[in-house]
């Protein structure tokens, strides 16, 4: 699933790691998610959205319509 | 590398269980050769080395369990599928083959050392198909 992750955490200058430690996951698990490899669950989804302050739909791209 | 909290309990269980199964072992070995035991005492020395065995699995159980990073217990997960379908497959071909007189037998234990050696080929799985940071 395309997001803008990558995006958004250069804007606020965080490195992967910074985001990782924020979120309570590991780097793996952000670098995953950033490059589309690996889907978050909808809690996770909804915990990167509260730490961006955005809608859920203006981080990650619905499939459908991607 | 950094690990979290879970993979470092984890890590110490395995250790802590792979020492107690050497250690089992060549004891469970040495009881056998001064005299072999008879009755329910051989019965229970010989399953002894299993019981850390047993313990490894069950700490890969509760890592899974206790992991909270989602995508390190998604990696786990497939890792003991590839380990699950790997040894179950070589243990079914090879009961085949034994069946029909084509090999010698094995001792069923070995299925377990296919199970930990198909983890490695689910690491190798998971580092194809998602790619090298896992």
């Amino acid at each position: 699933m395309n997001n803008r992750l990558k995006v958004l955490r250069a804007e606020r200058a965080w490195s992967q790691s910074d985001l990782a430690e924020r979120l309570a996951v590991s780097r793996q698990s952000v670098n995953a998610i950033e490059t589309g490899k690996y889907d978050p669950s909808l809690p996770l989804a909804f915990r990167i959205a509260e730490l961006f302050e955005l809608p859920i739909e203006n981080i990650f791209t619905s499939p459908t319509k991607g | 590398m950094t690990f979290s909290p879970a993979q470092r309990r984890y890590n110490r269980s395995v250790l802590l269980l792979s020492a107690a199964y050497a250690l089992i072992l060549f004891g469970v070995i040495a009881f056998f050769r001064n005299g072999p035991p008879h009755g329910p005492s051989a019965y229970a020395a010989a399953i002894l080395p299993a019981l850390p065995i047993i313990g490894i699995f069950a700490a890969i159980g509760r890592y899974m369990i206790d992991e909270s990073d989602e995508y390190l217990r998604m990696l786990l997960v497939r890792q003991s599928l590839w380990a699950s379908a790997f040894s179950l497959s070589i243990a079914t071909i090879w009961g085949f083959l034994e069946s029909f007189d084509l090999v010698g037998h094995i001792e069923s234990y070995y299925v377990a050392v296919l199970w930990f050696g198909g983890l490695g080929l689910g690491a190798l799985m998971n580092r194809l198909t998602i790619g090298r940071d896992v």
